[in-house]
């Protein structure tokens, strides 16, 4: 049987359904005032090294909460587990299309378990890789992104999207500079390229350089008015 | 992969729309900032269309420019690459007016509802 074939104009947003969702977590964070921190870097880049320094540097004066994403294994909660903080843990394995980021409905999903009124700042700290999660809002107020200096100093011109959408720049393993063929000068040049004049903070979750500026960025937005 | 998380929504987004009728194309805008690498979305869109209405359709990537307007000469700018920058005046402070999209632009459909719904319907 012939059929005519017809055209339709949708005009629809592939990501609307998600961030619709992540409107919707931003309201809850709202009421709770609760200001949310997305934390996102490439695997090892030191995301929970640099955590752990801030979970201690800020313990009394800033309540913080952990929501923990990870493709499989609760490691990282494990190693922030000896601060008492509300942390939650959400693995992204079983999300079929959604293993290598968080998204909205993912967050959603671990804040039953977080007691938001009791939390000045929540940090997300996304699923490490540096193109998926740049894709996905998920309520947060921030972007803030860990780099560490190993990885190389063409890195924001080959992942432009997750650079550009930064609000903070972390750049760690700053102890390493000495042992390391990289020039800082070039991988600034190369950050404001793409994010000119992002704010950035040179850091070691090694020797601690930077960490009290950090903090010190976390709470002039998180202390609670 | 998140290929294939937008390859789901995009299968999902055509299957609504297309209210129970065969879908043969689906047109999607894809602007030039967004890093999508089209022969996963290809592959995926396959996969995830397997039992829907979608299933067998072709994808049509269309690729937006990017564009953008200089906030210091109000010029307007086609941005090939990074940095981006004002062909004008050569500012760094540009607003970006195109090449961020994402969206499903049109279905091309079969007119009549697939067999088995005319049946049931």
């Amino acid at each position: 049987m012939h059929r005519t074939a017809v055209k339709k104009v949708v005009l629809e947003g592939v990501l609307d359904a998600n961030d619709a969702l992540a409107q919707a977590n931003r309201e809850r964070f709202d009421r709770a005032g609760t200001y949310v921190v997305n934390m996102m870097s490439s695997p090892g880049a030191g995301k929970t090294a640099l955590l752990e320094h801030t979970l201690e540097r800020m313990r009394g004066k800033l309540r913080l909460g952990i929501l923990e994403g990870d493709v499989q294994t609760t490691l990282d909660a494990d190693r922030l587990a000896r601060f008492h903080v509300p942390l939650v843990q959400v693995n992204t394995d079983p999300g079929f299309g959604g293993e290598c980021h968080l998204d909205a409905n993912m967050v959603r999903s671990g804040l039953a378990e977080l007691p938001l009124d009791a939390v000045d700042v929540l940090i997300i700290e996304n699923v490490g890789n540096l193109v998926c999660p740049a894709e996905f809002k998920v309520g947060e107020d921030a972007r803030v992104m860990v780099y560490s200096i190993t990885e190389g100093e063409e890195k924001p011109l080959k992942y432009p999207l997750m650079f550009r959408s930064a609000d903070l720049v972390l750049v760690n393993k700053m102890d390493l500079l000495e042992h390391l063929v990289f020039d800082l000068e070039q991988f600034l040049g190369n950050l404001d390229a793409v994010n000119p004049g992002v704010e950035r903070v040179l850091t070691s979750a090694r020797t601690g350089q930077g960490v009290d500026e950090w903090c010190f960025w976390l709470e002039r937005r998180g202390a609670p008015s | 992969m998140h290929e294939l998380a937008i390859a789901e929504s995009v299968v999902r987004i055509a299957d609504r729309h297309a209210d129970g009728r065969q879908v043969t194309k689906v047109y999607l805008m894809v602007g030039h900032l967004r890093q999508v690498v089209p022969s996963a979305l290809a592959f995926s869109f396959e996969l995830v269309a397997q039992g829907t209405s979608v299933e067998g359709a072709e994808l049509a990537l269309e690729e937006v420019p990017a564009t953008g307007k200089c906030r210091a000469c109000a010029a307007e700018s086609r941005l090939n690459s990074f940095p981006l920058q004002c062909a004008a005046c050569g500012g760094f402070d540009l607003e970006i007016v195109a090449g961020e999209e994402l969206y499903v632009e049109s279905l091309e459909m079969e007119e009549a509802p697939s067999e088995d719904q005319e049946l049931t319907g």
